[in-house]
């Protein structure tokens, strides 16, 4: 009996995965969220052979993965945190490659009249004022970060706030569905809001503002610090990133009608 | 012929636990042949005296000496549990465990266990899971199993503690066949009837130490002290 | 409701459909979780039986420390698991991170504790009740062992089970030493955690669903394999 069970189970287990050429890049949730990788990385794969594994995480975490060397490479939304990671000697450089904006959403009542406002700013300082649920990352992401600089931008400090604001510490996806179930306001990248199945109350309130402008950058791991990255393959990725078959692919992508990313990657 | 084991020698053996006194020091010489009744009162010692000549229980004085080393005794011994111990596997599987344990080749093991469920009228229930059994035919399939490897000695506790008449018949009769067969059998029961029935000498056990000793008749009819005779009268002995 | 059955009717139509992805990810979860069940049970089950019977220096010890790691938090392991194989850890030059091989190490320092615990239980039990029959029919150890093992296997599959229940529903540590890595290291209950994080509670809702079906669906096929269930003997 032992044996008979210990065959089967013993031929259940296929030996792991292995692929010739893969590199793992750590990319945002937005990033992920949108969709944008179903299109891309396909695409990639036929053009360069490459097998990108994508581990989808906070910016923060991305950071630290390239950091330790778990990953190739990054594709991050913080400039401020990828300045400083290139600075450290963790990546070789940094290259933009797009970017898409980030949108307040909020309950379709909207009683912070966010609706109206003028600016990204001024949105803020009415929800500053009217003290509504509002929905923050708190994970350290890049979006995360931004929430916090458009607050200072607005003349608030986020860390003083109490009851109202509400850090959740979890991904874009697990804050939309909390901000949903609080009918809370929210800011989201907008392809994660436009790819987002459970809006129930929730509606775009405003955007358009360039402050809300969220641009992508891509980072190769330094080398010299971990020798066993795939210098190489990362090297034709950030190519085939900045070259045409991405604008085409980049551009074209909409969701629901809407084009999310504009490709801005200057050609070496 | 195998040397015999026998004689034991218990010198001056007591068993303490916890501070308290099991039984001892009790000094008792078991012959080489026999049938040998241990009774007694509740607590008197019957068991732990059982357990000590088959050595499952470790002695705090004194001595116990069988003819031979004790590893190559212990070989030559069962025992039979008041309670009998059910393996969870067929009755078959049962009969050939302690076969198995001495690697004894599998024509023979199985021409014992053929001719072992025969005897104790299991032969149609070979394949049956042994905990299902009904208690009587659990004690007999314990004692097959007991006696399977040819034991020198064989120490029953209880035996028929709990079965109905039919299945004490069956199992006096199989330790009637056992000792014909050369098997030495020391037994406790409580059943006086069973005791003279059985016995060719009887022990009475009274707080921990042998009350009284000797061959059936007398032991019997003329009990050596005045609480075996009150216990045989069936008087409450304290 | 209404996210309910349309899980259950999205799940049908995966399943229907034999929808690739939902065929390659249940495989890897599969994959991951029997392999962690046959190390660990391999590991725990001797020291279960062990524990069980044999009396040690720190046996005690040993007890309430399996007992302690059986409550450890899946995320904590996941963590330092993850902290031993990255790059910059001290097993980093084995390159494990990110990789189903990972995931296993995780699951097999989980479940470890959990079935020798159980097995523990249930040998102590049953070497109570063989104790003086097999010190009678002079056994030596290693006989001992070989004969709880085998009239106690239902016990230990029993163990295993539940070991491998925890396994595979488990989401917090494979989602870190893993990655949720599409095509790599994407596991039933990691793809539950990601469509839940996109809004699409009936898509997560169905992989719930196949990811209960499977624990069952092994649950039996062990049962049968194991004729427990046609002998009727336990």
């Amino acid at each position: 009996m032992i044996v008979r069970l210990l065959a089967v189970l013993t031929a259940s287990v296929i030996s792991g995965t292995v692929f010739a050429e893969e590199v793992k890049l750590a990319v945002t949730t937005s990033f992920e969220n949108s969709g944008l990788s179903d299109v891309l990385l396909p695409a990639i794969r036929e053009d360069t052979g490459i097998d990108v594994q994508l581990l989808v995480v906070g910016t923060g975490q991305a950071l630290r993965l390239g950091e330790a060397g778990d990953v190739d490479a990054i594709l991050v939304h913080s400039r401020a945190a990828e300045e400083a990671f290139v600075a450290g000697g963790y990546g070789t450089h940094r290259r933009e490659i797009m970017y898409n904006d980030f949108v307040f959403v909020g309950p379709i009542d909207d009683p912070a009249a966010v609706g109206i406002a003028t600016s990204a700013a001024d949105a803020l300082q009415k929800i500053g004022e009217e003290k509504p649920a509002f929905v923050s990352r708190g994970d350290d992401s890049g979006t995360h970060k931004k929430e916090l600089s458009l607050w200072r931008a607005a003349g608030l400090d986020a860390g003083s706030f109490t009851g109202w604001y509400r850090e959740v510490g979890a991904g874009m996806g697990a804050s939309l569905n909390t901000a949903s179930g609080l009918n809370a306001y929210i800011l989201a990248d907008r392809a994660s809001w436009l790819n987002f199945g459970n809006k129930g109350d929730l509606v775009l309130l405003y955007s358009g503002d360039p402050a809300l402008f969220n641009q992508y950058a891509y980072l190769p791991v330094n080398p010299q610090k971990h020798p066993h990255v795939q210098n190489d393959l990362v090297a034709q990725l950030e190519t085939w990133l900045t070259g045409e078959r991405a604008v085409e692919l980049i551009n074209g992508y909409t969701i629901a009608g809407e084009a999310l990313f504009t490709f801005n990657a200057v050609p070496k | 012929m195998v040397t015999s084991i026998l004689p034991l020698v218990l010198e001056n053996t007591s068993v303490r636990r916890r501070g308290k006194r099991l039984i001892g020091p009790v000094d008792y010489a078991l012959a080489p042949e026999g049938l040998t009744i241990i009774i007694g009162p509740n607590g008197s010692g019957k068991t732990t005296l059982l357990r000590v000549m088959h050595g499952v229980e470790r002695i705090s004085e004194g001595r116990v000496r069988w003819a031979v080393p004790d590893e190559h005794a212990q070989h030559h011994q069962a025992y039979v549990f008041q309670t009998p111990i059910m393996l969870r596997r067929s009755v078959g599987d049962n009969l050939r465990y302690p076969l198995h344990l001495v690697k004894t080749p599998r024509a023979e093991t199985e021409a014992a266990v053929s001719d072992w469920l025969e005897r104790i009228d299991l032969q149609d229930r070979m394949k049956l899971q042994a905990t299902r059994l009904s208690g009587g035919e659990k004690q007999r399939l314990a004692l097959a199993r007991a006696l399977i490897r040819r034991p020198q000695v064989l120490f029953l506790d209880e035996p028929c503690a709990n079965l109905d008449g039919a299945s004490t018949r069956a199992i006096e009769a199989l330790l009637s066949d056992a000792l014909a067969a050369g098997t030495r059998i020391v037994m406790t029961t409580h059943d006086l009837g069973q005791a003279r029935r059985l016995a060719s000498d009887a022990v009475f056990m009274l707080h921990g130490k042998i009350g009284a000793s000797g061959p059936a008749p007398q032991f019997f009819d003329a009990p050596e002290s005045a609480e075996l005779g009150a216990f045989l009268r069936g008087d409450i002995v304290a | 409701m209404n996210d309910i059955y349309e899980g259950l009717a999205a799940a049908f139509w995966l399943v229907m459909t034999l929808d690739a992805d939902l065929i390659e990810i249940s495989l890897r979860s599969l994959q991951v979780s029997l392999t962690a069940l046959v190390i660990a049970s391999a590991i725990a089950l001797p020291l279960g039986t062990l524990l069980a019977i044999r009396r040690f220096r720190y046996r005690r010890l040993t007890i309430s420390l399996l007992n302690a790691l059986m409550g450890l938090p899946p995320v904590v392991v996941g963590l330092i698991v993850y902290i031993l194989l990255s790059r910059s850890g001290p097993f980093g030059v084995l390159g494990l991170l990110f990789t189903p091989t990972a995931m296993i190490i995780a699951q097999v320092i989980i479940i470890t504790p959990l079935i020798a615990s159980i097995t523990h239980q249930a040998m102590r039990e049953l070497w109570a009740e063989y104790h003086d029959l097999l010190i009678s029919l002079n056994t030596s150890g290693r006989q001992r062992i070989t004969t709880l093992i085998l009239d106690g296997r239902r016990n230990l599959l029993t163990a295993s089970l539940a070991g491998f229940g925890r396994a595979i529903g488990e989401v917090g540590a494979i989602m870190i030493v893993g990655g949720n890595i599409d095509n790599a290291t994407r596991v039933l209950t990691t793809a539950i955690a990601l469509e839940t994080g996109r809004g699409d509670f009936a898509l997560a809702l169905a992989l719930g669903f196949v990811l209960i079906a499977l624990a069952i669906g092994v649950n039996i096929a062990i049962h049968w394999l194991s004729r427990t269930e046609r002998e009727g003997r336990w």
